[in-house]
């Protein structure tokens, strides 16, 4: 298992940012010894919770940066990703399977964090904005 | 090189829209937009979209699927999609689209359901 480590990136809110933040996930996730399986589900989740950062939560304006954090702990990935968006309750987001839902052009991204990773917790930062914190196992 | 080549070929009444490369937030979705909404102002309302060459799509590019699909509905026309890579048909099928969706394997059968 390679040793506990963790890289911490602050990029602009631009679109951008998102294969930044990508890119460098992957790399991450190559280094703490993920095989390349693992690197289409780690890519989909990191680009949907980053593309919500920018976009929703930081309304794409570039002076206001989303704090991204790569760790592994007991070999797993950790990534935390934060904004300073106004937030929003997860639960209140419509899903987007219901029958009344399936034309509508947003609103999946959530759903494709949460398949993709095996452990999803959204949360209010104390000092305001949204923080989700995503765990893959090895 | 662009995100997203989108390739026009005419059959009959019906347009074929060749995609390759990767429909994903910004360039990607922002392609498909414009090719659909031009096509629709040409008045070709019958489309019929190859993602065969699709090697990834973010849910902004699965609701550009969506968002087309809508327009050209509106518009009176049909828009089908044809040869799913595996990936893509997973997330369809995570999204419930492929209830949504006419999706065919073949291009003839999909050339041919529009009669």
């Amino acid at each position: 298992m390679a040793a506990e480590e963790t890289i911490e990136l602050k990029l602009p809110s631009r679109l951008e940012s998102i294969d930044e933040a990508v890119n460098e996930a992957l790399n991450f996730a190559s280094e703490i010894g993920f095989s390349e399986e693992a690197f289409y589900p780690i890519d989909m989740a990191v680009r949907e919770a980053v593309t919500n950062a920018v976009k929703h939560g930081n309304l794409l304006d570039e002076t206001i940066n989303v704090e991204i954090a790569f760790s592994n702990p007991n070999g797993d990935f950790f990534i935390t990703i934060r904004d300073f968006g106004t937030g929003f309750e997860v639960e209140e987001i419509p899903d987007p399977t219901n029958p009344e839902n399936l034309l509508k052009a947003t609103g999946r991204g959530i759903l494709f964090i949460r398949t993709f990773m095996d452990e999803v917790e959204w949360s209010q930062h104390p000092q305001g904005g949204m923080i989700i914190k995503m765990l893959k196992k090895q | 090189m662009a995100e997203l080549n989108i390739s026009e070929r005419q059959a009959g009444d019906i347009t074929i829209l060749d995609l390759s490369g990767k429909v994903t937030i910004g360039e990607g979705s922002i392609a498909l937009r414009s090719t659909i909404r031009r096509l629709l102002g040409e008045g070709k309302s019958k489309i019929l979209l190859n993602l065969g060459s699709v090697g990834y799509i973010d849910s902004s590019g699965i609701g550009e699927l969506v968002s087309s699909f809508t327009a050209v509905n509106k518009e009176g026309g049909t828009l089908k999609l044809l040869n799913l890579t595996q990936k893509i048909q997973d997330l369809l099928a995570i999204t419930k689209l492929l209830t949504v969706f006419d999706v065919f394997d073949s291009e003839a059968d999909a050339l041919g359901s529009y009669s």
